[in-house]
């Protein structure tokens, strides 16, 4: 137990996305609140360390790949073709897909 | 200086966030201007003053006040707090001799609409399993030892019911203002792991 710190809810600028594309997904009916936390629920006890927020991308993922709304393997390509961008992109300008 | 190249670098995780964004945009199951107005409004509007004005009412009001304990959902949602989940509410009141400690051992569920997000503390695993099993260590913990007598009730939230802690209102603050009240309440009191703020602290403060 650590000594309680005053803190802001969200560390980095993609916690905030994640958690915000969460509660607009839910808003659009895509899943029910209680599918929501069954799904976190089964990251943050699946037995594998990971930050809060970790947790909350996985489930964010396994849910919506169980929705049939994408893939695994679309997500995965998607995620490495943002990083293949970024590695071509001189550091101060915008990243953007091709 | 390092010796990388100068080209940009996107951490895992942020390539898994914008992979997402990509895909549910391209597909039409998101806007983003929708999911930008949501972080700004979780970052500049829905926090903890939201609970404070609440409990603020409640001890000012004692017609809001039994409203409060007979349906929460309604008297906080007539305050224009509204949640965005559809979740249920209720308010439990702290007294001489009763404490109340709110905790989600399954995940993270919290009443958002009146205390915005989360603080880490409240989403790490050793408050989720030391809540329940040994509430006064816990308090113990935070600063917080209640008096040999007091019992302390712990309240496990759920995705469909979430709980307000009501503290107690601290002597001495009697003819205050529903504001000024509101002042006292801090949150770490709303979820019960601090009492409201002495009005001493406060009248320090405004000496200092």
């Amino acid at each position: 137990m650590t000594a309680p710190t005053p803190d802001q809810p969200f560390e980095q600028p993609w916690q905030a996305q994640a958690f915000a594309l969460t509660v607009h997904l839910h808003e659009q009916g895509h899943f029910t609140w209680t599918e929501w936390a069954e799904a976190l629920s089964a990251q943050i006890h699946s037995g594998t360390d990971r930050p809060y927020f970790g947790h909350w991308l996985s489930a964010l993922e396994a849910l919506i790949a169980a929705k049939g709304i994408t893939s695994a393997t679309q997500l995965s390509d998607t995620a490495q073709a943002w990083k293949d961008a970024a590695a071509r992109t001189p550091h101060g300008q915008p990243i953007t897909l091709d | 200086m390092h010796d990388h190249s100068d080209h940009s670098h996107m951490s895992d995780i942020e390539a898994r966030v914008r992979a997402l964004e990509t895909v549910l945009t391209e597909k039409g199951y998101i806007d983003p201007a929708a999911v930008d107005a949501i972080i700004q409004t979780y970052e500049t509007e829905i926090g903890p003053r939201n609970g404070a004005h609440v409990v603020a009412k409640a001890w000012s009001d004692p017609d809001y006040r039994a409203w409060l304990e007979e349906d929460a959902t309604a008297a906080i949602h007539s305050l224009g707090y509204v949640s965005r989940q559809g979740e249920h509410m209720q308010a439990v009141f702290n007294g001489p001799g009763q404490h109340h400690l709110v905790v989600c051992t399954l995940c993270s569920c919290y009443p958002w609409s009146v205390l915005g997000l989360p603080p880490v503390w409240y989403k790490s695993p050793p408050f989720r399993s030391r809540a329940v099993i040994d509430p006064r260590g816990v308090l113990a913990d935070f600063g917080l030892v209640l008096p040999e007598g007091t019992a302390v009730t712990v309240h496990d939230s759920t995705a469909e019911m979430r709980y307000l802690v009501v503290p107690e209102r601290p002597e001495g603050t009697e003819g205050w203002s529903e504001e000024a009240l509101a002042g006292l309440v801090n949150r770490d009191s709303m979820i019960g792991t601090a009492l409201a703020d002495e009005p001493a602290e406060h009248a320090q403060e405004g000496a200092r």
